[in-house]
């Protein structure tokens, strides 16, 4: 490094490390607090105060959302849809990313710019809305999960720059033994796409786990996910002793209910993320060179 | 792959590919069936849209429905939030991640400056509804840690419910905004200033530049193409005011200052029934959006020349 340091540099770079820490700081503490108010007693909690380290330790708030049955199958629900909705949606998205790869796929310039139009132009929400529920009857039932979230055109824009940048010997060698495309996509593709293929699922399961508002539009009572309890919960917030009282809990129930309930969707993100993070950094790194 | 190039027919070449079509066909179809025919269902925003008759068969109305729009009290302070809160977002949001990449480049330390980034990016990962949870939690006037750090430093008073309160609602929407992603829009203005020549500061340190002048003179000029692209895409966005947010965020003192055009055209359409009408609010969201991108898109191609199209 060829830089001439001057006092006020010195100065600067202390300045800027200091101001760092303080972003780092503002960031992670909400996530902190939320843990720490977590595992205080209930009780306790509504006095406040609670900054720095549970001051009451309990696994209360815990207690009450493990024995909720509605909170046990919204778990199930939105694990289910994470795993099979990311999935499905990696298969069917890479599926046309590759055959679109292909330069001599008869209709391809037409089929992308179909999928690039979608990047500008939608129906908005309730046309789409009355397809999902009046025309397609998914409404109420566990595919309206995973069927309208199938495909993305990021995703495949991503999985489309990857697939191209492959060598063509492998496959072309495939072929002239007897392979079709179907057979060489599954079983010799996929196995070596494994980088774009980890962070086009990650990108899937994130949306999955923390989708709320289809749940809304087309879930019902029987198909809650987590982020919609939390969301119902939260939204009643101001009155929260009146939601409660409705659900039949007291409002430190509630309360409970709700801290436990943003631990445990936020933990399986928090604890993955320092292992996966690159993946997801790559995907932005080969979208914008892309774009 | 032959050598010689033969004509075939296009259907013996459908056949050929067969496989590919396997793969291709059914992204194509879904295209279609979840945004190619919703988009034919904007049609139903100049009728009068009744489930029984559906996308084809309800009657036409022409243009009542956006005669009864611009004449509705509500639409208008919805077009006027959506406006004033993207502005807010636009002003104090936008610039926000393009610092953060100028300072976090600025670290002395990469490992230091590494584990920055990762940590920053942690919220955009989290969903809205559990960062509305969190500012529930922290700013209740009883309870919230953050509440109690804001009286005591004197920003606010006592009591102060910030999240039942339509004073303090555009503040908490551009600062949860701006926690939210900052981390993760600074990416892509650190990849851009990491495709910058080393030897362009190396040669600007010879001749005595000091470090304000190496941002200000080779680092900005090099990022300007990626700055002026995100601010086209950011002002086409203008009318997008993000509706996880504004639903989330609104309760029963703030459901005024948070009616933003996606939030009414909600309401309107799937929660009080009325398809049509709603769908005419989003149509009118969409053309605004198109022509602000369109304009936005023009100015800078005229100014600058750079442009997304």
């Amino acid at each position: 490094m060829l830089m001439t340091r001057s006092r006020g540099g010195a100065a600067f770079d202390l300045f800027n490390a200091l101001l760092m820490i303080a972003l780092c700081v503002c960031t992670l503490y909400p996530f902190y607090n939320i843990v720490i108010t977590s595992f205080n007693d209930p009780t306790d909690a509504a006095r406040g105060g609670i900054t720095l380290w549970p001051r009451v330790f309990s696994i209360e708030n815990y207690k009450v959302v493990f024995r909720n049955d509605s909170m046990f199958h919204a778990f199930v629900v939105t694990v289910a849809r994470t795993l099979i909705g990311s999935a499905a949606a990696v298969l069917f998205t890479g599926a046309f990313a590759y055959g679109i790869s292909k330069s001599e796929l008869v209709g391809r310039k037409l089929f992308l710019m179909m999928a690039i139009v979608t990047m500008y132009f939608s129906g908005g929400i309730i046309p789409y809305y009355l397809v999902v529920a009046k025309y397609l009857h998914l409404k109420g039932h566990f595919p309206v999960y995973i069927i309208p979230n199938l495909f993305n055109v990021f995703n495949a824009i991503i999985m489309l720059t990857f697939f191209r940048a492959l060598p063509k010997e492998m496959e072309e060698s495939a072929k002239i033994d007897g392979a079709n495309e179907l057979r060489i996509f599954f079983l010799l593709v996929l196995p070596v796409s494994k980088p774009v293929l980890a962070t086009i699922t990650l990108y899937n399961a994130v949306f999955h786990w923390n989708s709320w508002y289809d749940a809304m539009l087309f879930g019902g009572e029987k198909l809650l996910t987590l982020q919609q309890i939390l969301m119902q919960i939260i939204s009643s917030n101001s009155n929260v002793s009146m939601i409660a009282s409705q659900l039949g809990y007291g409002s430190v129930t509630a309360s409970s209910l709700k801290l436990a309930t943003m631990v445990i969707t936020t933990l399986p993100i928090v604890f993955s993320y320092p292992f996966v993070q690159k993946y997801f950094v790559q995907g932005v790194m080969i979208g914008s060179v892309k774009g | 792959m032959s050598g010689i190039p033969v004509k075939q027919s296009l259907a013996r070449r459908i056949w050929l590919q067969r496989y590919l079509m396997i793969l291709t066909l059914p992204a194509v179809l879904w295209m279609i069936v979840f945004h190619y025919i919703p988009m034919y269902g904007i049609i139903i925003a100049f009728q009068e849209y009744t489930p029984y008759q559906g996308f084809l068969h309800s009657p036409w109305i022409g243009l009542a429905n956006f005669n009864e729009l611009f004449a509705d009290p509500t639409f208008r302070e919805s077009v006027f939030n959506t406006f004033k809160i993207s502005l807010a977002k636009l002003i104090f949001g936008f610039p926000a991640p393009l610092l953060l990449a100028l300072l976090l480049n600025e670290l002395v330390f990469k490992r230091f400056k590494r584990v920055v980034q990762s940590l920053t990016y942690l919220p955009y990962f989290v969903s809205w509804v559990l960062v509305v949870g969190f500012m529930y939690t922290l700013l209740d006037p009883d309870t919230g840690a953050v509440a109690k750090l804001l009286v005591k430093t004197g920003l606010i008073g006592d009591e102060v419910m910030l999240m039942g309160s339509a004073h303090s609602f555009l503040t908490l929407v551009v600062v949860t905004e701006i926690w939210k992603n900052v981390g993760w829009n600074s990416i892509i203005y650190l990849a851009a200033i990491a495709g910058i020549d080393p030897q362009m500061y190396e040669a600007a340190v010879m001749d005595g530049a000091s470090r304000f002048r190496r941002v200000w003179h080779i680092t900005l000029p090099a990022i300007k193409p990626t700055v002026l692209i995100l601010l086209i895409l950011s002002i086409g966005g203008l009318v997008n005011s993000n509706f996880d947010q504004m639903y989330l965020m609104q309760n029963s003192m703030t459901q005024d200052a948070a009616n933003v055009l996606s939030v009414y055209s909600y309401k309107m359409g799937l929660v009080s029934g009325r398809f049509s009408y709603g769908t005419a609010i989003g149509l009118f969201q969409s053309l605004v959006a198109f022509l602000l991108m369109y304009l936005a898109n023009y100015s800078s191609r005229k100014l600058t020349q750079e442009s997304l199209f």
